[in-house]
């Protein structure tokens, strides 16, 4: 196995432990403000992830992806806090 | 710089980006509440992104693809924060967060402020009316 390869393996590890975490805090929550920065972060996680592998693959064809992720990826997260209430909050 | 130590550069680029997602990850697991949450998870929306971007420049070496990795950064750099903030206000707001964490709460005079701005115009009285922070308090209701 050459450098890259070890690194190219250890980038993926991460992504993955990363990304499980931000899914057991969707999961997990206690509030819907949690789960909403869980899944942001898992979008997150998603875009640098394509983006990984272009390296990895050697080709670009996913960039454009990325563009409308990074360009949408903040609606979602807007349209869910702004109608947070007082009664989500745990007690 | 050689081709192969411009893939390892990139390599280790990658790495970097990943290791904030983790960072993102784990933060989100063991902070003790959203606000709190929220800091760690706008960590690789920006720099972890940087990183990325990055490591494609330098493994695609041309200049179609450095400018249409511009836009992705821009787009990125223009949308967290508006999302960040909203999360943040509505925390804030339903109180979404532990009061004995805060090292100071700089929005706690302002809202005392217009609470009691508030409470005085239920009864008719206004002596706070030359007061030129007195309206945060009202356009900043919901």
């Amino acid at each position: 196995m050459t450098l890259t390869t070890v690194l190219y393996l250890i980038t993926g590890g991460l992504f993955t432990v990363g990304a499980l975490f931000a899914v057991a805090r969707v999961v997990k929550g206690p509030t819907i403000l949690d789960r909403v920065i869980g899944s942001d972060v898992l979008l997150t996680t998603l875009m640098l992830v394509l983006g990984a592998e272009m390296v990895v693959n050697g080709h670009t064809q996913t960039v454009p992806l990325m563009i409308v992720i990074a360009a949408t990826a903040a609606f979602s997260t807007v349209a869910v806090a702004r109608n947070v209430s007082r009664q989500d909050r745990k007690e | 710089m050689s081709p192969d130590l411009l893939d390892i550069l990139a390599a280790v680029l990658l790495v970097l980006g990943a290791l904030l997602s983790l960072a993102a990850g784990v933060g989100l697991w063991r902070f003790p509440d959203a606000l709190s949450r929220l800091h760690a998870g706008t960590k690789p929306q920006v720099l972890g992104l940087v990183f990325i971007v990055a490591a494609i420049a330098l493994t695609a070496r041309s200049f179609a693809v450095l400018l249409v990795l511009v836009p992705v950064l821009l787009f990125q750099m223009l949308t967290a924060p508006i999302a960040a903030h909203m999360v943040g206000r509505a925390g804030y707001r339903t109180k979404n967060f532990r009061r004995e964490l805060l090292a100071v709460d700089q929005l706690e005079d302002a809202v005392e402020r217009a609470s009691r701005a508030d409470a005085e115009v239920e009864v008719g009285a206004d002596p706070d009316a030359d007061n030129p922070d007195r309206t945060f308090g009202r356009d900043q209701r919901m």
